[in-house]
């Protein structure tokens, strides 16, 4: 008999979908992984509700309130969840709006920016309401493991990934570390 | 006759020491790395990042400002201090604007190898998110405060090899900034230039020269290919050929 | 090596940077650019030697204050919250005006300081450089009335500007008499040799906390070379909840002038400095009055008491808001016109002070004990006190208790009867030394302060039971915070963590990990910062952890939480959207 596959799912959050691209780096390799993995919730599968898993891999920071439900559902239902990237690790390049206030951002983009025209600032109840900073996903809901890169290369993901199928601790080896 | 070579003992290695040699200078000379920010051979010594922080018995000290004595004996690559260092290292990131995939000097940047020399995977305390100046007033160089890590190594080098006093550091506690020596306190107005040492030095993506960004290829940059604690002894060894 | 322009040459009164700039922003109401170009060239600096000074103390503005400018005191015994009350909201909310911000017509502005050294005086304020104390919610409303009718501080009432000092215990130094002169005559008669051997038999070590023995260090001083040595007196009592000095001050200038005197004698300086904390500013008249009549006397100037090679005069130099600058190698730095960040040492003063030259630095009142130590002897001084801490201590005693005050006891008391003599009932904790001292508890109350036991510069800070100790926590947390210079990285970012991570457990958002947090901060700050400061400033956090476990546990949540508030970090966009819907909030 088969052994039944560990769940992953994964998610993006405020970020480019780029960490997903670089999991998808793997190549022939993600056969290998696939007899012993399957996904759940994620854009690689198009499930949009996320059911229990084993573990969660979650690009991107969090910008909004949104992304503060996604994540806390991620974290209900992920046994170990793992920020994936810099976006998730500290904000990343849409953090880089937390060193100028939210009103004058969304005035600019919205209101006065050059290209405008119909200016308002979108106020829709289907919008999710913006935060005042993009803040790292570490502080919203406690975190098991920390991939960093932007992205982290498909070598990195199977680095993390691989230990955590036997039951074992990932060590990201110091040689293999890099912010960007 | 006979010269009388003090020595000093680190994690239990026997290193020589001359007078007036502090524990960084006679560490480096003897290819003992102690991890470093704000040290630089041949600037005089500031003791600022704390990340040479050594321990002599119960007591700490920064060794880029304690002088060596015989008979001391330090620990330094211990788990203790490389976990301070890290704390050290993860406060100067959540204290600036250190977003390392938008910013020029990635590769090149001692505060992101330094992470990586130390294992640092994520930045542990809650970010300030401060705003600070950017100064892009100079046709050739930038300073982006924001980046800033206040090691005063460019204070130090303008003062002391350019012999120019083109930066200062300003205001207390989380305040604390770079300042130009210049009547509208611009860089285009003082008399930094992109040959001057002051213009080199900096660590991480603070004073960049422009139009440099990007040229290296990821995989060719520094600390693509190299350690700190490769680097660190290599600035030290090139600073020895020199005098 | 030393930047030799500290003071203008071109001037004939030899103002020194700090005098200068305060000049200016009293006619400007604050140091513009234009100022800081005049005053560089006028003292021959860069700029950006000038600006940095501007911008570390914090008495100098670089916009403009109001014509009434007025600075609460923060402390914990002075401060503006008195009896649930937060007198400094108060007056804003009658002048409409936001702290920190000049009301647009210029008329006022009014900030927050740290603690202006009148803890003994009820809730007090500076308003311009001036201090008004005993402050209450009718006085809040008679200032706003005389701010908006721009009544000049000439004509308010004069009771309003007194500072009542009372001496509620007098010991050796409190009680023997003093006839300026006297000191300096006998040892002009002995020598300086026998003067130093009576300093040295006294056991005196210095009263700012450190406790290094006096005799040894002006002997060090002494046998320093260097072309010139500096007796400098540290009056820069920053320590929140000490005003002994403030005290000592007016009432033993005198004293504390020949002490300064006598070390000159022994150690051959020519030169002596009184580095004044700026919100003591107002005591200056007095001082200067003193030191002229000492001229007059022939105990200042040349040839001190017709002794043909005995010269020495004193400068006073006022600081501008910096408590940094009672760290005696960030005080000369201050003294050599610069931001008052902590030298590296060794070298220390004794042999590389000013100008790296040998400076003897003594507290205020070290230098009183010295004096009357040398009119009467050794002996007299050694007499009292315990083995290891000779002569009296002279406490400030502020805080929950009916006779706050000057007290002055022979080293060794134990804090219970300090407690029982200053009127302390259901006193639930003691700061012994300020916040970079010690909290003791009841159990710890029969503890002596002595250096063996529980050192202290002076400042004894009484909390009775009602006193929420997690906000005194937070005061001295944040006391750090705005006091730590910024120099180095442990102490920089770490008092500001310590603060944030304070604020979150009173905001009940704290977890037991934000406890492991504290600890860890705590102890990386003890041991690797660069200077005093920020190895002290996490001891009361630690104290409190240890002695007062339920402050923190009794606020923390069982579970994780986040970092920040989530629904308040949507109010700004439900602001500017205009929305309150569900989607528009988190818990």
């Amino acid at each position: 008999m088969t052994k039944p596959r560990i769940k992953i799912a994964t998610t993006s959050l405020a970020g480019c979908f780029g960490c997903h691209m670089s999991f998808l780096d793997m190549d022939e390799r993600l056969v290998t992984l696939f007899e012993r993995v399957e996904f759940n919730c994620s854009p690689f599968t198009d499930i949009k509700q996320c059911e229990p898993c084993d573990i969660g891999l979650i690009e991107g920071g969090v910008c909004n309130a949104e992304n503060v439900q996604v994540l806390r559902t991620f974290r209900a239902n992920c046994t170990t969840l793992i920020a994936v990237g810099a976006c998730a690790i500290n904000g990343g390049v849409p953090a880089m709006r937390n060193y100028f206030d939210l009103q004058d951002c969304l005035r600019e983009v919205y209101l006065t920016g050059t290209g405008v025209t119909n200016p308002q600032i979108p106020n829709d109840i289907e919008l999710p309401l913006l935060l005042d900073k993009v803040y790292p996903v570490s502080g919203v809901v406690p975190i098991d493991y920390y991939l960093p890169g932007c992205p982290p290369s498909a070598d990195e993901f199977l680095q993390m990934l691989e230990p955590l199928l036997t039951g074992k601790k990932p060590l990201l080896q110091k040689l293999h570390l890099h912010y960007d | 006759m006979q010269t009388i070579h003090d020595t000093i003992i680190i994690d239990g290695q026997e290193i020589p020491f001359t007078k007036g040699q502090t524990i960084m200078d006679a560490a480096l000379a003897a290819r003992v790395y102690i991890p470093h920010l704000c040290h630089y051979p041949g600037l005089t010594p500031s003791g600022n990042c704390r990340l040479c922080t050594v321990d002599i018995g119960s007591k700490s000290v920064a060794a880029c400002i304690t002088p060596a004595a015989a008979g001391q004996e330090i620990s330094n690559n211990t788990s203790a201090l490389n976990d301070a260092r890290k704390s050290i290292t993860q406060m100067l990131f959540v204290e600036g604007d250190h977003i390392c995939p938008s910013c020029e000097k990635t590769g090149n940047c001692k505060l992101q190898a330094m992470g990586y020399y130390l294992g640092m995977l994520d930045e542990h305390f809650p970010q300030f998110y401060q705003h600070r100046e950017v100064d892009a007033s100079h046709a050739r160089i930038l300073l982006d405060r924001g980046r800033c890590i206040l090691c005063d190594l460019c204070v130090r080098a303008s003062r002391e090899v350019d012999k120019k006093n083109v930066f200062a550091i300003a205001g207390r506690g989380t305040e604390a900034h770079l300042i130009v020596n210049s009547s509208t306190g611009k860089l285009a107005d003082s008399n930094i230039e992109p040959g001057d040492l002051a213009a080199n030095i900096c660590p991480v993506g603070a004073i960049l020269i422009k139009e440099q960004g990007y040229q290296v290829p990821i995989g060719q940059r520094i600390y693509d290919q190299h350690t700190i604690q490769e680097t660190g002894l290599q600035e030290n060894s090139v600073k020895k050929n020199d005098d | 090596m030393m930047n030799p322009c500290l003071h203008n040459r071109s001037d004939p009164t030899h103002e020194h940077l700090l005098h200068r700039l305060y000049a200016l922003q009293q006619q400007f109401l604050h140091i513009s650019p234009e100022s800081m170009h005049q005053v560089a060239t006028e003292f021959n600096l860069p700029v950006s030697q000038v600006a940095s000074v501007v911008a570390f103390y914090s008495f100098f503005h670089t916009q403009p204050c109001g014509r009434f400018h007025i600075l609460f005191s923060n402390c914990t015994s002075c401060g503006y919250l008195e009896d649930g009350q937060n007198l400094m909201q108060m007056l804003c909310q009658q002048l409409q005006i936001t702290p920190g911000k000049t009301r647009k017509d210029g008329l006022v502005s009014i900030d927050e300081t740290s603690c202006i050294g009148m803890c003994d005086q009820g809730a007090s304020l500076l308003i311009n450089g001036v201090p008004v104390t005993r402050l209450n919610p009718d006085k809040i409303a008679q200032i706003a009335h005389l701010i908006t009718a721009e009544t000049a501080l000439a004509y308010w009432p004069k009771a309003w500007f007194a500072v009542n000092d009372v001496v509620h215990k007098r010991s050796l130094l409190l009680t023997a008499h003093f006839l300026a002169g006297s000191a300096l005559q006998k040892a002009l008669i002995h020598g300086t040799d026998e003067t130093l051997a009576t300093v040295m038999q006294s056991d005196l070590c210095g009263r700012g906390g450190a406790g290094f023995n006096t005799g040894e260090k002006w002997q060090l001083c002494r046998e320093a070379s260097g072309n010139a040595h500096y007796v400098v007196c540290n009056a820069d009592e920053g320590e929140p909840g000490t005003f002994k000095d403030r005290f000592l001050l007016r009432s033993q200038a005198d004293a504390m002038f020949e002490g300064m005197t006598l070390c000159a004698f022994v150690t051959g300086a020519e030169k002596g400095f009184v580095y004044l904390r700026g919100e003591y500013r107002y005591l200056l008249p007095h001082l200067h009055s003193v030191l002229n009549q000492r001229r007059q006397q022939g105990l200042l100037g040349q040839h001190i008491l017709g002794h043909a090679t005995f010269n020495f005069d004193i400068e006073i130099v006022v600081g501008a808001g910096a408590y940094i600058c009672g760290e005696e190698s960030a005080l000369i730095e201050s003294l050599e016109g610069k931001p008052g960040i902590p030298r590296i040492r060794p070298p220390f003063p004794v042999t590389h002070g000013y100008l790296g030259q040998p400076t003897v630095i003594n507290n205020v009142e070290t230098l009183i004990a010295a004096a009357h130590i040398i009119l009467q002897d050794g002996a007299w001084f050694r007499a009292i006190g315990t083995e290891k801490s000779a002569g009296s201590k002279i406490l400030s005693v502020s805080g929950d208790c009916r006779l706050p005050g000057i007290y002055e006891y022979p080293f060794g008391v134990s804090i219970q009867q300090v407690l029982d003599d200053c009127g302390a009932q259901n006193v639930q904790a003691v700061q012994i030394g300020g916040p970079s001292g010690t909290l003791v508890g009841r159990t710890d109350f029969n503890c002596r302060t002595c250096f063996e036991d529980l050192s202290t510069a002076g400042s004894f800070l009484v909390f009775g039971q009602q006193r929420n100790l997690l906000a005194i926590n937070r005061n001295f947390a944040r006391f750090f915070a705005h006091e730590s210079c910024g120099f180095c990285t442990p102490c920089r970012v770490g008092t500001q963590l310590l603060k944030n991570n304070l604020d979150k457990i009173a905001d009940g958002r704290g977890t037991s990990q934000d406890l492991v947090e504290i600890k860890q901060l705590s102890h990386l700050l003890q041991r690797h910062s660069h200077c005093g400061l920020g190895h002290t400033a996490a001891n009361h956090i630690l104290d409190s952890l240890q002695r007062f476990p339920q402050t923190f546990e009794a606020n923390l949540k069982q579970h994780f939480t986040a970092s920040f508030d989530l629904d308040k970090a949507l109010e700004n966009a439900r602001q500017i959207t205009q929305r309150n819907d569900a989607a528009a909030h988190l818990d």
